[in-house]
C-alpha cells in the first residue's frame, strides 16, 4: 500500500524532486498535497514532454497559484535545478529510459485514485505525506518511501536530467534554467504577513442585514399567506433583497510611533473599504489622541471637528479606533486644543469619552503587542475602548464584541470621565 | 497530446499554451489573471475555436450569485401561470431554466465555459462553486434532479485582480499569469489585428505605446487592446509616422482614458524616471 514502491529507478530523481519540494516551501509557496498530485497526473500524462522547459511550464502553472509567488518559483527551481547537470550524469540512462517512456507512469492514475481513497481521502493522504516529508527532511536516500503512491515514479519523472535530454529550444531558445534565473516576476512579490482577503471575511462577519431598497425580491411565504387570505386568487407579495445595514467609521492614527505599523494598518483599511460590504465607511485621521479634532486627510489638512462627526450619525454607526495609544500621558490629560496650543478645550481623555459614549458599538485595534498594553496610556483608554491586537484573531474577536451589548463597568467609566471634564 | 499554440486570431507565449493544455488534460479550470486587455478573455473564444467546440460564456458581475450559473427557478412565471396561463404549473421543471455552466453539463458535447471577470462578484463566490467545478455535478433542490456533466466542460475563469481569490479556490485551479507583452510578442499580437499595417507605423506606433507605458504616475496604463484601437485610428487617418515620435502623439485620448493621464502625457511625461 502506502509503503510500496512502483517503477524502476524511482529512487535517485526522488531527492531532486524532493528538494524541489523543500526550497519552494522555503520561498514560502504554499504546496499543497493536492496540487502534488496534480503535478503527478500532469507528468504521467507526459505533459511535460520530457524536457526541463516543458517541466519548469507545467510545474509552474500548476503549483503557484499566485503571480507574487512566481519570483520565489524560479528561485527554488534555479537552485534546485543548477549543478544538477554534473551531479546526475551517473543516472542519465535510468532517467532517460523514463522520460522516454511515460507509458510506464500511466498505471499510477488508476492507482493514485485507489489510493486516496484507501488511505482515508485526500486529507488523511495530506498527513500522511507531511509527516513523510517531516522524516525524510535532510536524508536524500531511501527516497522510494516517498508516499508510496506510485507517485515515486513520477517523482522521478520530475527530476528530469538535463545531460541526458533535449533542452528544447524552444521560445527563443533560453531553456528554462535561464528563464528562471531572469527572474523576471521580481517586481510581483507580496511576501505578505496577513493578507487583505483574511481581514475583510473577518470583518464581513460584522454584517447586520436588513430589506432596504428597490423592491426586487418575491416574497415566497407573503404570498402565500396573502393568497390564502385572498380565498385562493393569487396576491404576489414583493419585498426588498437583504443587505449589509452596517455603518462604520473608522479613525486612525498615523505617524510618529505608528510608522512601523503603517503597511499593516493601510491593509486593514483596504479590507474594510473593499471587502467589508458596510452600507458606508468613513474614515478620519488623527495623530496620537483625538482631540476635538479629526482629519479628512492622513495629512491633516482638512479639519472635521468630532462635535460635527457626532451630530451627523447616531447610535447605530459601528466605530473602530486603529492606533497604538501610545503618548505622553499629557496629552491624553492636559486640557488645550492640542499639545502646542495654550487654547483651553476638553482632553483628549474627555474627547475619547464622548466617542465611546456616542458610539456603544465601538472598539479600539492596537498594533503594539499585547504586553505593551500595562502601559499608562494604553491601559487608561482601555478602559474606554475594549482594546484587540491587529491580528486576525484579534479583528474576529472584535466583531464578536461589537456584536454584544456593551459592558455596564465600561459605561460606568465613561460616564465618570465624561462628568469629570464637567 | 493536443497542444494549444498561436493562430491567425490570437498569439499565445509557450508558458501560456503549456498551462491550457495541463488544464485541458488534468481537466482543472484554468484561472488566467492579468492586467485588462492582455486578451485573457480572447484566450477562451480561440481556445473555442481550435477545439471546434462551442463556447459559453458567463459574465460575472457585482450582483451575480453562483447559484445564476447552475440554474434559476423562475417562480413568479408559476405563480403567473397557476393564475392566468394554461399549461401544468404542477411541472416545476418547466419553471427551471440552466444557467451557463448549468447547460454546458447537460450539453452531449464537450464545450469550453468562460467564467468572465470572476473577481467582480461577492466574496465567497469562488467557494460557493467549489463543489460543483470538482465534482461537475449538481443538484436542482426545487425538483430533486441531479445534473451531471456529460463530459467535463473545459472551464476557464478570468480575473482582473480586483479582489483576492480564495485559497481553496485556487488550489483546484491551473493557474497562468499573462504578463504585459514585450515588444516583439506585441509586434506579433498587432499583426494579427492589423495584418496588412505598414512596418514603419507598427515601429512607431509600438515606440510611442511603450514611452506612454513608462511615465511614472499614469493611472491606468494603456493595453494591448488601446494600443491596436489607437492603430487602426492612425491608419485610418494616414498617419505620418514621424508624427509619433516626439511629444503631443496624435488621437491620445484612445490610449489614455483618464483626464489627469492625459494631462501627465502632455507635459511630455517629464516626470519619467526610468529609461
Amino acid at each position: 500500500m502506502l509503503g510500496a514502491r512502483a517503477g524502476i529507478g524511482s529512487g535517485r530523481g526522488v531527492p531532486l524532486f524532493l528538494d524541489f519540494f523543500y526550497k519552494l516551501r522555503e520561498r514560502g509557496l504554499k504546496v499543497s498535497a493536492h496540487n502534488w498530485l496534480s503535478l503527478l497526473d500532469a507528468l504521467g500524462r507526459g505533459l511535460h514532454e520530457s524536457s526541463l522547459d516543458g517541466f519548469y511550464a507545467v510545474a509552474r502553472c500548476i503549483l503557484v497559484n499566485d503571480e507574487g509567488d512566481y519570483d520565489g518559483f524560479d528561485l527554488a527551481f534555479a537552485e534546485t535545478f543548477r549543478g544538477v547537470v554534473t551531479s546526475l550524469e551517473h543516472m542519465a540512462d535510468q532517467l532517460d529510459e523514463w522520460l522516454r517512456d511515460p507509458k510506464q507512469l500511466m498505471h499510477i492514475d488508476p492507482a493514485l485514485r485507489e489510493l486516496i481513497e484507501a488511505a482515508g481521502g485526500i486529507e488523511e493522504l495530506r498527513r500522511q505525506l507531511l509527516e513523510r516529508l517531516a522524516e525524510q527532511k535532510g536524508r536524500h536516500e531511501g527516497g522510494n518511501r516517498w508516499v508510496g503512491t506510485g507517485g515515486t515514479s513520477a517523482f522521478g519523472q520530475g527530476g528530469v536530467n538535463p545531460a541526458g535530454v533535449r533542452m528544447g529550444g524552444k521560445g527563443g531558445g533560453r531553456s528554462a534554467l535561464a528563464v528562471a534565473d531572469a527572474r523576471r516576476f521580481r517586481e510581483l512579490r507580496k511576501d505578505l504577513v496577513l493578507d487583505t482577503r483574511q481581514m475583510g471575511t473577518a470583518l464581513r462577519r460584522l454584517r447586520r442585514l436588513k430589506r432596504k431598497g428597490v423592491i426586487e425580491e418575491l416574497d415566497i411565504d407573503g404570498t402565500v399567506d396573502e393568497t390564502a387570505r385572498n380565498c385562493g386568487d393569487l396576491e404576489i407579495v414583493m419585498r426588498p433583497p437583504r443587505k449589509n445595514d452596517v455603518r462604520m467609521i473608522l479613525l486612525l492614527d498615523v505617524g510618529g510611533s505608528m510608522d512601523p505599523h503603517a503597511e499593516l494598518v493601510s491593509r486593514m483599511f483596504s479590507a474594510a473599504s473593499q471587502h467589508g460590504g458596510f452600507k458606508e465607511l468613513e474614515s478620519y485621521y488623527f495623530h496620537n489622541c483625538v482631540y476635538s479634532k479629526v482629519y479628512e486627510d492622513a495629512a491633516f489638512t482638512k479639519p472635521v471637528p468630532i462635535d460635527q462627526i457626532v451630530r451627523k450619525t447616531d447610535s447605530n454607526w459601528y466605530l473602530v479606533m486603529v492606533g497604538d495609544a501610545w503618548m505622553h500621558p499629557g496629552e491624553l490629560l492636559m486640557t488645550s486644543s492640542s499639545f502646542w496650543s495654550l487654547e483651553p478645550a476638553p482632553s483628549g481623555l474627555r474627547c475619547l469619552a464622548k466617542l465611546a459614549d456616542h458610539f456603544p458599538r465601538a472598539a479600539w485595534i492596537n498594533p503594539e503587542p499585547k504586553r505593551l498594553w500595562e502601559a499608562p496610556t494604553i491601559s487608561e483608554i482601555g478602559r474606554l475602548f475594549e482594546m484587540f491586537p491587529l491580528s486576525l484573531d484579534g479583528i474576529g474577536d472584535m466583531v464578536e464584541h461589537m456584536r454584544a451589548p456593551p459592558r455596564p463597568v465600561r459605561r460606568a467609566r465613561i460616564g465618570q470621565v465624561l462628568r469629570e471634564g464637567e | 497530446m493536443r497542444r494549444f499554440s498561436s493562430s491567425e486570431r490570437y498569439i499565445v507565449s509557450e508558458e501560456l499554451g503549456k498551462a491550457v493544455d495541463v488544464a485541458v488534460a488534468i481537466g482543472r479550470p484554468l484561472l488566467i489573471k492579468g492586467e485588462p486587455g492582455t486578451g485573457k478573455t480572447l484566450l477562451a473564444v480561440d481556445l473555442a475555436k481550435q477545439l471546434g467546440m462551442p463556447l459559453v460564456r458567463w459574465q460575472v458581475k457585482s450582483t451575480t450569485k453562483a447559484v445564476e450559473g447552475l440554474y434559476q427557478y423562475d417562480t413568479v412565471k408559476r405563480l403567473h401561470d397557476s393564475r392566468f396561463g394554461d399549461g401544468d404549473v404542477g411541472d416545476i421543471g418547466k419553471y427551471i431554466e440552466l444557467g451557463p455552466l448549468g447547460r454546458s453539463f447537460a450539453e452531449d458535447h464537450q464545450s469550453v465555459v468562460l467564467i468572465d471577470e470572476v473577481d467582480k462578484a461577492d466574496l465567497e463566490f469562488p467557494n460557493d462553486l467549489l463543489h460543483e467545478l470538482d465534482a461537475m455535478s449538481f443538484t436542482i433542490p426545487e425538483t430533486g434532479e441531479v445534473i451531471e456533466a456529460k463530459r467535463r466542460p473545459i472551464v476557464v475563469i478570468t480575473s482582473n485582480n480586483e479582489k483576492e481569490l480564495p485559497d481553496a479556490f485556487l488550489r483546484r485551479c491551473v493557474f497562468h499569469w499573462i504578463a504585459f507583452p514585450e515588444r516583439d510578442l506585441m509586434a506579433q499580437i498587432v499583426a494579427v489585428h492589423h495584418p496588412d499595417v505598414e512596418e514603419q507605423l507598427l515601429a512607431g506606433a509600438i515606440e510611442a505605446f511603450y514611452r506612454l507605458r513608462r511615465i511614472d504616475g499614469l493611472r491606468k496604463p494603456p493595453s494591448t487592446s488601446e494600443l491596436i484601437d489607437w492603430i487602426a485610428a492612425l491608419r485610418h487617418a494616414d498617419m505620418d509616422p514621424a508624427k509619433l515620435l516626439g511629444a503631443g502623439l496624435p488621437f491620445l485620448g484612445v490610449l489614455l482614458k483618464k483626464e489627469q493621464d492625459v494631462t501627465l502625457a502632455e507635459r511630455g511625461g517629464q516626470r519619467s524616471g526610468r529609461h
